[in-house]
């Protein structure tokens, strides 16, 4: 019994692993690629939940054995869209991140941070802003 | 049409969301949230007269029955929610011309106002749904929309805590999935009501616990209970004015009504706090989020940050209520709930019209303002007495019931954090009265004569509102404490306990 959840096992610990790279690594893309391992940990725990053995796809046919429980499987792609705009979002942040501060890495930026100190002003005035894309500042390390 | 009104109240808002992207005429997106945000706070007071005169409306999504198909449920327990948020978007969205022209780029204003759109739906969505699948697609929409908007802040600070809050909140959010995949695993069933039914017995199977350890966790990363805060005062205080008045009122706050949802009407009261414990867990961490987060504030050399540090603490105050798992702890919990929202929200606009006017919030930057501005600074002055719980106030009434409820349980030590956090309450909004009404403003303030251009009627208006409501709330809380204690009760009386 306890060999037969071995999947449960493996997919835990690939969660942990993509924890522990979100915890663990200071440059932003990475931290995306741990979070991304470990959203892909959770859907193959969803899609395993519903595997029978010797199951196939459910499809009503003559003679159609016993077939793995397809709501998993499909609530996962729900999940998988998810995850794809998160990562999305995060890694455009991470570019945008890029543009203004000219480093991904975690420790650089709060130097980058304090030693320029947070501009003030309003939109449109003289501090650095919040750039838009494309923007002549940061990239300094390209 | 009436029977469609669960369905208007989340589509109207989402199907404006691509409609403000596809128009790019000036003001027309402005106009598309108003309709979002006017319309789903029609359907929201309207489905709450239902449910006052009928009770509970069930609503089978594309007609596909319960425990198969998606289900939006509409009760006592999330009517108060749906007209809160309806309302601090309606009030926002009041808010937002003005300032959204003039925080934000042209180009960039229609994304703001489809995120914004996006966001109700799905806070809306989040609150009425009836499935747990659905609860986390939900989460996740209105979350992705939080951290595009927060981006959008005015400082490139505001980019780290837009990433920052990506990767604590995805983390949280995927808590929750992995806590909905263990108890669907459990019991083969989606639906909150069949959940509860299913786990009305075998609460000693291991998944089944640490299924409900993982979505509380999640969740407690989205209600940034104590430990779990970090990404909330920088994405407060960073994100755009209309963005923090509208999350600040809002995001937070729904976070604890599906907590609510889960904790009483899914895994229920006697697994959740008579198996494990939580309710223990939750007045520690609440205490614990009281005294620290009203020390932070304490601290603060920014009006908003300030501001978000406080919400951390309220934050405390709203769960030590739903932990006490009593029917007059949730009511305080969901009174407090409503009234902290307003006045927040107050606040942060306030904050927001400083802003614009001056180009900064740092208390230093408002030293002495108190007289040139005089209406703002009152209505930050009431507001944040409402923060402290000062009587005529909204938070007064709600730390009242409160303080009854942690009495009646003989929480004693919850009690002395609770007061100890509302004395540190008043140092931090005395701190605010100090420095803009008895400081002298600083010289050169008064040599630039190009600053305070008109105030904009329609801000001070939405901020008005809110901080009259407040006080409306403080001297006759019949409404709120009738949505609140209709909404513990059904709360608790579908609980199981």
């Amino acid at each position: 019994m306890i060999a037969g959840l071995y999947v449960y096992w493996a997919l835990f610990a690939v969660m942990l692993i993509g924890l522990y790279v979100v915890i663990s690594h200071g440059n932003l893309v990475k931290k995306l690629l741990g979070l991304t391992v470990f959203q892909v940990g959770v859907f193959l725990f969803f899609i395993s939940v519903g595997k029978v053995a010797g199951g196939s796809a459910p499809i009503i046919a003559e003679g159609a054995g016993p077939y793995s429980h397809p709501l998993p499987q499909v609530l996962i792609l729900t999940a998988i869209v998810v995850g794809v705009a998160t990562l999305a979002v995060g890694l455009a942040l991470a570019v945008r991140i890029f543009e203004s501060y000219g480093t991904v890495e975690e420790d650089e930026l709060e130097r980058v941070a304090d030693e320029q100190p947070e501009p003030n002003g309003a939109f449109g005035a003289q501090c650095v802003p919040n750039a838009p894309f494309g923007s002549e500042r940061g990239g300094g390390r390209s | 049409m009436t029977a469609q009104l669960p369905a208007l109240q989340v589509a109207i808002p989402l199907a404006c969301a691509p409609l403000c992207v596809l128009f790019r005429v000036r003001f027309v997106p402005w106009l598309l949230f108003v309709v979002a945000a006017v319309g789903s706070l029609v359907c929201a007071a309207l489905l709450a007269g239902r449910v006052a005169s009928e009770g509970t409306v069930r609503y089978a999504m594309g007609d596909w029955r319960a425990p198969a198909g998606i289900e939006f449920v509409v009760s006592a327990f999330n009517t108060p929610v749906l007209l809160l948020v309806s309302l601090a978007a309606t009030v926002t969205a009041g808010y937002a011309r003005r300032s959204v022209a003039a925080e934000i780029e042209p180009r960039r204003r229609r994304l703001l106002y489809a995120c914004l759109c996006l966001t109700l739906a799905g806070l809306l969505g989040l609150a009425v749904t009836g499935d747990v699948f659905n609860a986390f697609v939900f989460l996740e929409i209105s979350s992705l929309a939080t951290y595009t908007m927060i981006a959008m802040g005015q400082h490139r600070r505001a980019l780290l805590a837009a990433f920052r809050y990506v990767v604590i909140g995805t983390v949280g959010a995927v808590f929750v999935l992995i806590g909905i995949g263990l108890a669907y695993a459990v019991t083969g069933t989606l639906n909150m009501a069949d959940l509860a039914e299913r786990l009305a017995e075998g609460h000693d199977n291991r998944a089944l616990q640490a299924a409900v350890v993982f979505v509380f966790v999640g969740l407690a990363v989205k209600m940034a209970v104590f430990p779990l805060h970090a990404w909330l005062p920088g994405a407060y205080a960073e994100a755009p004015s209309v963005v923090s008045t509208f999350i600040a009122a809002t995001g937070t706050k729904v976070a604890v009504y599906v907590f609510c949802r889960f904790a009483f009407t899914v895994f229920g009261a006697a697994l959740v706090f008579g198996v494990l414990r939580i309710d223990r867990i939750g007045l520690a961490l609440a205490a614990l989020a009281m005294l620290v987060g009203s020390a932070a504030a304490c601290f603060q050399q920014d009006l908003r940050y300030l501001l978000a540090w406080s919400s951390v603490a309220q934050i405390g105050y709203i769960l030590a209520g739903v932990s006490l798992a009593t029917a007059s702890g949730v009511s305080a919990a969901y009174l407090h709930l409503i009234n902290h929202a307003v006045t927040k929200a107050a606040l942060f606009a306030a904050a927001g019209l400083l802003v614009m006017q001056l180009g900064s919030v740092r208390l230093s930057a408002l030293a002495g303002l108190g007289r040139r501005m005089p209406w703002t600074f009152a209505a930050i002055v009431v507001a944040g007495l409402g923060l402290v719980g000062v009587p005529p106030t909204a938070g007064f009434v709600s730390k009242w019931a409160l303080v009854t409820a942690l009495v009646e349980r003989g929480m004693w030590p919850v009690l002395v954090a609770m007061l100890a956090s509302s004395l540190l309450a008043l140092v931090y909004v005395g701190r605010i009265i100090e420095v803009v009404w008895f400081r002298e403003p600083p010289a050169s303030a008064e040599l630039e004569p190009t600053q305070s251009p008109a105030t904009p009627a329609s801000m001070v208006a939405a901020i008005w509102f809110l901080v009259l409501l407040t006080v409306y709330f403080g001297i006759d809380p019949t409404f709120p404490g009738g949505l609140a204690d209709a909404a513990a009760s059904a709360l608790l009386g579908s609980g199981g306990e």
